[in-house]
């Protein structure tokens, strides 16, 4: 990872010397090691924050939007599953391609500290990865993990591939996964209306409306938002309602329905821990198998699921046919 | 003092297509075609105009059923407007029901302007699945009334 991360300041340095590009997006160093942060570097002297290791899971493709609007062109590195936000985002015209230059950069899944916290290590002062071994550093002494008991849920059943690059920076090649992502979903569906209506109940009553999720995902980038609409009733945590929670997230699911490119941002964020991406995903589960496999982001053109149509769609009432239950 | 049991009736919210569906309602009342009071049409200029979130207003504000009407596919007024209609209602449906809503509670039905028969038993009918169903609990509820 060391080795990457040089060849990434590396680059940054060459391309903000060379004045190619006036402003570069990468990940800064935390207070810890397990909290860097998105960040813009306009000088190299900056560069002397910049990391790239296996706590960088943040998607910077959504700061882009502000960004690319600037003078000038913006560098930023995207790891495989960003390439799909930023597709998504040229696509819906939030993004200028010709002012970004795309780095691509390889990932090998990124690191889930609250899993790590959960499974007994704390005050993490490092971690060293060896293969499918993750050592965590601490004052209390070494912890050792399984790599795939703390990898982040959503590198957990990442096979994304980078869909969009302009150059590169991959040392090491990661293997293909054999895992279904529509695991978790389908277990949902599986059970009862009322197990599954206890089971939304519980985490979504979690919520504290901080609207993270929102704040984070690059679908969710409307420049006027229904949320942000005192009037819509549904735009902050208030007590006029025990509803709002699980309206709020219906709502938001919906409106990122055929757009959300399964980025998983949402999950990684919550700070309740509601497995988010689960909402999301069932719309994934269900437009590929109603309309046809669709990943939204694999390209900057054509249409998506719910701008298109076909004169022999399924009828809304036939969704439920064929279930057991 | 003898207790007066109430007899259920549910709250169902129709909402009809100026074109086709509503016109069918006309019929069905002109021909003398009855169906149910408790079912309140809510008439909009296409299937298209409603909002996933009108849908959920509804169930918020007490329906215990929510039907949607529109032109038979390929007969909408505005050419296109029942497909999008068909796909987003498709997914919203499913996706409610994955939340844990009874899926008998939403529905979709293509009724014209010469159906007036088709309107009146669609709503029979539907207002029959939702008594016997029973009131909606579930979106309305989700949080802090549990154990009542």
């Amino acid at each position: 990872m060391r080795e990457v991360e040089l060849k990434m300041i590396e680059r940054a340095k060459q391309l903000l010397e060379s004045g190619e590009v006036a402003r570069v997006i990468g990940w800064k160093k935390g207070e810890f090691c397990y909290d860097p942060s998105p960040a813009c570097f306009e000088s190299v002297e900056e560069l002397k924050d910049f990391v790239y290791d296996w706590f960088c899971g943040a998607n910077l493709s959504k700061y882009l939007i502000e960004m690319a609007k600037k003078e000038g062109k913006t560098a930023v590195f995207l790891k495989p599953c960003d390439t799909y936000s930023f597709n998504q985002l040229v696509k819906e015209h939030r993004i200028k391609r010709e002012n970004v230059h795309v780095i691509a950069v390889e990932c090998l899944g990124k690191l889930d500290i609250e899993k790590m916290k959960a499974r007994g290590a704390s005050f993490v002062s490092a971690v060293e990865v060896n293969g499918d071994e993750v050592k965590a550093v601490s004052p209390a002494g070494e912890t050792t993990f399984a790599k795939a008991d703390v990898l982040l849920g959503k590198c957990c059943v990442c096979n994304k591939t980078h869909q969009v690059k302009d150059e590169e920076i991959i040392l090491h090649e990661r293997a293909e996964k054999d895992v279904d992502r529509f695991a978790e979903v389908a277990a949902l569906e599986a059970m009862t209306e009322d197990e599954r209506f206890a089971f939304w109940k519980s985490q979504l009553s979690k919520c504290i409306r901080c609207n993270a999720c929102r704040n984070v995902c690059p679908a969710c980038s409307c420049i006027k938002c229904v949320f942000d609409n005192p009037a819509s009733g549904i735009s902050a945590k208030a007590n006029d309602s025990e509803f709002e929670e699980q309206m709020f997230h219906i709502i938001r699911a919906f409106h990122v329905a055929g757009r959300c490119t399964d980025c998983g941002e949402c999950s990684r964020v919550c700070p309740q821990n509601i497995p988010l991406h689960l909402l999301n995903r069932k719309f994934i589960k269900d437009i590929d198998s109603f309309y046809g496999e669709y990943q939204a982001g694999e390209t900057a053109e054509g249409k998506t699921p719910l701008t298109s149509y076909t004169e022999g769609d399924l009828e809304a009432g036939d969704v439920f046919k064929g279930e057991a239950k | 003092m003898q207790e007066v049991k109430k007899e259920y009736t549910p709250n169902i919210v129709a909402f009809c297509c100026n074109w086709c569906s509503y016109a069918g309602a006309d019929l069905a009342g002109s021909s003398r075609l009855t169906y149910p009071a408790n079912v309140k049409i809510i008439r909009v200029p296409c299937s298209c105009r409603v909002n996933p979130m009108f849908v959920l207003k509804a169930f918020q504000q007490g329906a215990d059923g929510v039907i949607l009407c529109g032109c038979h596919p390929g007969d909408c007024h505005y050419v296109t407007g029942n497909y999008y209609t068909r796909r987003r209602m498709a997914l919203l449906y499913s996706f409610l029901n994955y939340m844990g809503i009874e899926k008998e509670r939403t529905r979709i039905e293509w009724v014209s302007a010469a159906e007036g028969a088709k309107f009146s038993a669609v709503m029979n009918d539907f207002v029959k699945q939702i008594t016997e169903l029973g009131e909606n609990k579930r979106l309305t509820d989700l949080r802090v009334k549990e154990g009542e």
